[in-house]
């Protein structure tokens, strides 16, 4: 174990942290808004990779394709919104997560009929190709930073809006009360939209960010929601900056315990039962983390105020 | 106390059970135990092994009734036990030690210590929260199994023969088996009557609908919660032993998300909360999933041909979790009550 | 003078910078019928849930029977023997009366949470359930569930379910809130007959049943206790008349 493979791959759990902020932020405003459970929203995430595909194929330009898979994104996180899930609100939860369980079984389904079940990729785009030299001998993917540094942008963004505008005011007031933003007047269906077309945004942008350097294949959405579901539940549900260390915590986690799992268990026993031991518990690992947590604290690291 | 002491001459009066003992349930088992006999009158025989593994599923969909529907605990993890059930069984027949009066117990004990720790855990949280954590403790076992290399890892295990009892290889023949099957299911299905007809199980059905009336009367609400899934568990395991003894093979699959959701809604399919539901709703599950994956077979066996209005079903067939995805959905927004509550509302009609 | 079933020794709760309880001090004695009035907003709902322990004080104590019961949870102290009914009436609508009451019977059988033995035959919950139903007047309504009761017979239901904890305290909040004028009038000639036999702190909005039933009577104004003795002292008093009594016109 060296510095140097250490360093890579705490850069590596940022950017697996980063893809799942993205994904987690919109979820958790989407249950800690409308109460609602939202399984289908690996999916968006997982289309929006597609579409990356499809469009930076055909404009030949990543950013061009990146903007019009995120607009398709929308488009069909909207059609979903309109057709669906506006009808599950009302029902109880049992309900929301049959029906999108049904959606995502349509969409991987589906994807595999139009883009076929062999996994695709993107290019990395040239201007953000090549490496960067970290410190003696340690070159790291100038794409990869550029994901970082998009996914911290957009989460600088997602607080100014959630702290600093009015729109975010009712978010977080209905986070903790939804009756009382509805007690002043605001249209809650409304506010329910625009959460939702938020959150399927980031979704697809994560998504889209990931397809260069993941494989795009059908199923890719159901990991990222399961570890998007921890992130959430270890953050706290709700909360947006819950969601971002949470994002951060499992990340690093999961990449850490990964690669060095072995190595640590090598210390107490022999290779071939350190790397079995190893395999199992570095893939448990953050779900350990998860239990003690909430174990620890059941509303999670950082709950948004006021819920009860 | 003096207010039952003053009246303590009340009559006896016999107090009326819900009318839930169903003939349904009777007819259903009934019917079940002919198909072997209608095999062998020439119904094409591998629906014996259809309906083994239709029941063997009932039996993991009953014990999540208990919880889900009963208790109203929407957990979506319970696809575990079925491979906590199925993985003891493999390994231990792996080992070299494929004798049922050794590996029931160990899974029971299994599946025990599993839902104990994790209910513990999840069952602090409510709602969402619990769905997501139930989720990603069914997922634990997932990756759990992935990382078994040394019995199979992604690939699963296939086993070099079937669970014995007493050494005696009884799960061989395929009617036999059937017969433990539906027995195994006939006796959970009795076993979560029981306890729901019990003193734990109105108290747990209170719960489900106002657990701070029921806390205030007295009640532990989070240890009923607590037992309850460790029961559930403990029979979803049992279905695990059969799967496992079924289909020689066992693979992490078994305990995917999708098939703790799939368990959900054959729970729901059948009607929640009044047990023969989610034994119907297994089978209905089940029959659907082999009618539309073979949709063009069915077809063609019926018209001669595999077109239909110049459609290719064999092209349907192969992607049927797209038809199955929309009707979920469709199911869900459309219908309430599942399959039982249908029925009941045409027998009101009835009336 | 017998000692009080139930103390409350300064007990102070605040949400935020709101002090809902403040500094609250009060005994009941073992059969009284104890009446907590107050306006809309002075905290009374707040203290019940202390008593009964669905929340904790920051500070002060509560005692029952002798016992330091501030920090025991909710389901303890109800076996302990403190019953409460709801402000908004808490039963399970898809059980019948008779499983309701039996269900509180039950929390006080030998073995509550019997996992094989049936408990809609058990005559042992039957039995002292169909006391308690006629004792509150609902033996008609018997196999009648819960949720399509009136209002009225719903708090007599919860009245009903709190008997059958053998109770040594009673807490009854707001018990003729919602109820017409007639079942108000049952439930009051119920509630007088249960007087003297459990102690029981009555928080309630109608003056004239508090000043019909009540043996003392504290008024609770912004989480304080103003005034607190009998109830025609208590009616004198120039403050409680100013800050309560006025507002009612």
């Amino acid at each position: 174990m060296t510095t140097s493979l250490l360093i890579v791959q705490i850069l590596n759990g940022l950017q697996l942290g980063i893809l799942l902020f993205l994904v987690a932020a919109g979820l958790t405003l989407v249950f800690g808004v409308m109460d609602f459970i939202n399984l289908a929203h690996g999916v968006q995430y997982m289309l929006g990779a597609y579409l990356a595909v499809t469009f930076v194929g055909l404009t030949g330009s990543f950013g061009l394709g990146l903007a019009l898979a995120l607009a398709a994104a929308l488009v069909i996180g909207l059609a979903l919104e309109f057709l669906v899930f506006r009808h599950l609100y009302e029902r109880d939860h049992l309900d929301q997560v049959l029906a999108t369980f049904g959606l995502i079984l349509l969409l991987n389904q589906g994807v595999k009929i139009v883009w076929g079940a062999a996994p695709l990729s993107v290019p990395v785009p040239a201007f953000l190709s090549g490496s960067v030299q970290l410190m003696d001998g340690i070159l790291y993917p100038v794409y990869r930073f550029a994901l970082i540094g998009a996914g911290l942008g957009v989460g600088g963004l997602l607080w100014f809006i959630v702290e600093k505008t009015r729109t975010g005011m009712l978010l977080r007031a209905g986070a903790s009360n939804a009756a009382m933003v509805s007690a002043l007047g605001v249209d809650i269906r409304q506010l329910f939209m625009i959460v939702f077309a938020f959150g399927t945004m980031l979704a697809g942008f994560a998504g889209a960010m990931a397809a260069p350097i993941l494989s795009v294949e059908p199923g890719m959405g159901d990991t990222v929601l399961i570890l998007a579901f921890v992130v959430i539940v270890v953050g706290g549900i709700g909360s947006i900056r819950g969601a971002f260390v949470g994002a951060l915590i499992v990340g690093l986690v999961d990449t850490l315990g990964r690669s060095f799992m072995n190595d640590l268990l090598r210390l107490f026993m022999s290779a071939p039962s350190a790397r079995a031991t190893g395999a199992a518990l570095s893939s448990m690992l953050i779900y350990l983390v998860m239990a003690i947590v909430l174990f620890v604290r059941p509303e999670g690291l950082l709950p948004s105020k006021g819920r009860t | 106390m003096s207010t039952a002491g003053a009246i303590a001459e009340t009559p006896a009066v016999a107090t009326p059970l819900p009318k839930r003992r169903p003939v349904i349930a009777l007819v259903l088992f009934v019917l079940l135990a002919l198909i072997p006999v209608a095999t062998a009158l020439g119904l094409p025989s591998h629906w014996l092994s259809l309906v083994t593994r239709a029941m063997i599923f009932a039996i993991a969909a009953l014990s999540l009734d208990l919880i889900l529907g009963v208790g109203g605990l929407v957990s979506f993890g319970h696809a575990a036990f079925i491979g906590i059930g199925a993985y003891v069984t493999g390994i231990m027949i792996t080992e070299g030690r494929p004798e049922a009066l050794l590996a029931l117990p160990l899974i029971l004990v299994a599946c025990a210590v599993f839902a104990a720790v994790t209910g513990a855990v999840s069952l602090r949280t409510r709602g969402v929260a619990f769905i997501m954590i139930t989720l990603a403790f069914g997922q634990m076992g997932f990756f759990l199994a992935q990382a078994l290399s040394a019995y199979g890892g992604d690939d699963g295990l296939t086993l070099a023969e079937r669970s014995t009892v007493l050494g005696f290889d009884v799960f061989a023949n395929r009617t036999r088996f059937f017969y433990i099957v539906l027995a195994a299911l006939a006796g959970c299905y009795a076993l979560v009557s029981i306890i729901v007809a019990s003193r734990f199980g109105r108290v747990l059905r209170a719960s489900r609908e106002n657990a701070t009336r029921v806390t205030v009367t007295g009640y532990d609400v989070g240890r009923v919660r607590l037992i309850a899934y460790v029961i559930s568990g403990m029979i979803a395991g049992l279905s695990g032993f059969f799967l496992a003894n079924q289909t020689e093979f066992v693979s992490p699959a078994f305990m995917s998300w999708q098939r703790s959701g799939e368990l959900i809604f054959m729970v729901v399919l059948g009607g929640t909360g009044s047990l023969h539901g989610a034994v119907i709703g297994a089978l209905a599950y089940l029959f659907t999933e082999e009618i539309l994956s073979g949709l063009g077979e069915y077809w063609r066996g019926i018209f001669g041909t595999y077109l239909l209005f110049g459609f290719d079903l064999r092209i349907a067939a192969e992607h049927w979790k797209a038809i199955f995805g929309p009707l979920i959905v469709l199911f869900v927004l459309f219908t309430r009550g599942g399959i039982v509550g249908i029925i009941s509302k045409l027998g009101r009609r009835h009336d | 003078m017998t000692e009080p079933v139930l103390v409350l020794d300064g007990v102070q709760k605040s949400f935020g910078a709101l002090k809902v309880t403040d500094g609250v001090s009060l005994a009941v004695a073992p059969g009284e019928l104890h009446a907590l009035i107050g306006p809309n907003g002075a905290g009374k709902t707040t203290l019940v849930h202390q008593i009964s322990g669905m929340l904790r004080p920051d500070t002060g104590t509560v005692r029952f029977r002798g016992h330091d019961i501030t920090t025991l949870s909710p389901e303890k102290r109800a076996r302990a023997g403190l019953a409460r009914t709801f402000q908004i009436t808490s039963t399970i609508a898809s059980l019948s009366v008779l499983e309701n009451v039996a269900l509180s019977v039950q929390a006080r059988a030998a073995h509550p949470l019997a996992l094989f033995r049936n408990a809609a035959r058990d005559e042992r919950l039957n039995g002292p359930a169909w006391a308690a139903i006629e004792a509150v007047g609902l033996a008609e309504r018997a196999h009648v569930p819960a949720g399509r009761l009136s209002h009225g017979e719903k708090r007599a239901l919860e009245i009903a379910m709190a008997l059958t904890l053998e109770p040594a305290a009673i807490l009854l909040d707001e018990p003729l809130a919602g109820v017409g004028r007639e079942e108000g009038e049952r439930l009051i000639s119920l509630l007088k007959s249960l007087k003297g036999r459990y102690a029981m702190l009555l928080v309630e909005h109608d003056m004239e049943a508090v000043f019909a039933l009540a043996d003392k009577v504290s008024v609770l104004v912004y989480g304080r206790v103003i005034a607190s003795g009998d109830p025609a002292v208590v009616r004198a008093d120039p403050a409680v008349r100013e800050a309560y009594l006025g507002e009612e016109g």
